[in-house]
Order: C-alpha cells, then structure tokens, then sequence
C-alpha cells in the first residue's frame, strides 16, 4: 500500500482529514473522559494508550471501565467488548467490496482502524464505487491517533483532578451513552427494545449483580427485537 | 493471577474480539447480509447494549442519577451530545448536592 506519494493520494489524503475533523473534535472529551475514568479504575497511563490503541473502540472501552472491578471480570469484559462491536462486522462487510482492489494483507491490517465515523465517512465517499487507499486508512489512521492521544491525557491529568464522582464526571459518561441510545431509538421497535433492555439490565443488577445485567439487558432487548420486531427496509 | 496480568490479559482479550469482528465482515464480504428478523436483531445490539450498560446507574441507584438521566433523556431527543452530557453532569452534581 505505500506506493510514494502522488498529488492525488495527497490530496485524498487532504479530503480524509477535512471530512473526518468534527468527529475528532467530538471524540477529544470522550477519549479525556475514557483515560481519566480509567485511571480511577486502577489502570496507568500504559494500560490505558495499550486499550486504546489495541481495542480503539469508544463504546466498548467505556463499558468496560464501567464494569471493571477486582478481580478484574474478563468473560463479561470479552463478552461486552463482542455485543458491543458485533456492528463492526456489518460495517467492514459493507465495505469489503469498495476496497476489494487493494492488496488482501493491507486490508485485514488496515480494517484495524475501522470506527463509526470513518465508516461512516468513507460509505459516502464510496458511493457505490470504489474507494482510495488513501482516504480510507489515512483517515482512519488520523482518527486513531487522536483517540489515542487524548485518552493518554486523560489518563495522566485525571489522577491530578481527583475523584471523578465529585464533579460527576462519572455521570458524563450515562449520559453520553443516552445520547448515544436516543440515536438508535427511531422506530417503535429501538423505543421496546430500549425499555425492555433497562427493565431486565436493572433487574438483573439487583438480584444477581454486576457485570450480568449487560448480558441479561442485552439478550432480553434482541429478544424483543427479533420477535416482535417489524424488520424495516435497509438500504443494500 | 496478579491484578496487572489481568489488566493485560483483559485488554488484548478486548483487542483480539474487535478486531476478529472488524475482519470477519471483510472476509465474509458481501456473502453476509442477514435479512428479516435476523437483520432486526443485529439492529438492535447496539441500542440494547448502550442501555444494558447504564440502566442500574440511571434506575436503581438513587434519586439524583434518576432525575439526572431522566434530565438528559429529554435533551438527548432533542439536542447534540455535547448538551446532554453538559446537562446530565451539571442536573447529578446539583441533585447530589440537594438530596444527597
């Protein structure tokens, strides 16, 4: 994939970080938020650049601080992690076949820097066709340094602001994740699914603890869905 | 099994399953397309599991984390998240400040 530097790879290149910029403006408090979280949880700085840069999966990072705890829960953590970037495999099939020109290793190392919102990005830049080396890894790749980079700074400036929960920052995080969730609910079904998610997560919290509510909540929301759900048209 | 062998065992255990599903769809390619009520049930992964995660916080805590959550419910329907988050950290700081 390093084939040197052409103007056209410089400027795709250009284009990647100009459409992937608000996102990265976005992810900077979460991945501040993620690193000091983290350390309250026990974890350092190297701990927290190695998840971010291994896992680099917002959503699934912040459950897992969630949920973390001594000893450390490792199925529910790999069980969560999975739930969580089961989407993933969606998305790098949707977009199999518009980098399906580029060389086969290149791709599987490259797709390690697959997120929402280069996915997103790069289906649009893609249209039906193809779409340029580039583009898609080094946005993917700008994207992931940023990530990295602010969860790092979280992590060695969080243990300096002290307890998170005194200025609720424990709470930005439920509250991202209902920012999050609101997205999703569009239809009557993502508003049951929802509703039905808490009731049991929360049941299951108070009667057979932590970290089992995220698989009773998740398995009783897809549930939900797959039975009574009305399966909507998808775009292919 | 020490608690930093956890940590990273805990991590690349993380890494290993976002990655294998970030690969599997490439290799899978466009052979996997679930349809009907299996499409339905991959649709909903991700709103079930957002929820799963933080419904103990929101609704079995106490009242301040409820009243909060039930404070940025509202603004998240309506505004970008930076509104909400700024609206549920400030609504949990107030309430546990009242009722606490």
């Amino acid at each position: 994939m390093t084939t040197a530097t052409s103007p056209t790879a410089t400027a795709e290149i250009r284009q990647a970080i100009v459409d992937i910029a608000p996102a990265m403006v976005a992810a900077a408090p979460i991945g501040l938020l993620y690193g000091a979280l983290a350390t309250a949880k026990g974890m350092d700085v190297v701990d927290v650049l190695l998840a971010s840069g291994l896992i680099f999966a917002g959503g699934a990072q912040l459950a897992a601080v969630q949920i973390w705890d001594r000893p450390v829960p490792i199925a529910a953590l790999l069980f969560s992690t999975l739930l969580i970037n089961a989407r993933y495999i969606l998305m790098s099939a949707s977009l199999a076949p518009k980098v399906a020109h580029l060389p086969l290793l290149g791709r599987i190392l490259g797709f390690h820097v697959l997120a929402d919102e280069n996915w997103a990005m790069s289906e649009r830049r893609a249209g039906g066709g193809r779409i340029s080396a580039p583009y898609f890894f080094g946005m993917g790749t700008v994207f992931w340094i940023n990530w990295m980079s602010f969860s790092a700074l979280g992590a060695s400036t969080g243990p300096l602001i002290g307890d998170p929960t005194r200025w609720g920052a424990d709470f930005a995080f439920t509250a991202m994740f209902i920012a999050l969730t609101a997205g999703f609910a569009r239809s009557r079904t993502s508003v049951a699914v929802i509703v039905a998610a808490a009731a049991a997560a929360t049941g299951a919290h108070l009667t057979i603890g932590a970290p089992w509510h995220v698989l009773a909540g998740a398995l009783t929301g897809i549930t939900v869905a797959a039975v009574f759900g009305t399966p909507e048209e998808t775009a292919a | 099994m020490s608690e930093e062998t956890a940590t990273l065992l805990a991590i690349l255990g993380m890494a290993a399953v976002t990655f294998g599903c970030r690969i599997s769809g490439l290799l899978l390619g466009p052979r996997f397309r679930p349809t009907g009520r299996l499409r339905t049930a991959f649709d909903a992964i991700p709103p079930a599991v957002l929820t799963a995660v933080i419904a103990p916080t929101v609704l079995a805590t106490g009242w301040p984390e409820t009243l909060a959550g039930a404070a940025a419910i509202v603004v998240a329907l309506r505004a970008p998240m930076l509104a909400t988050i700024v609206t549920g950290v400030v609504a949990v700081v107030a309430l546990r400040h009242g009722l606490g």
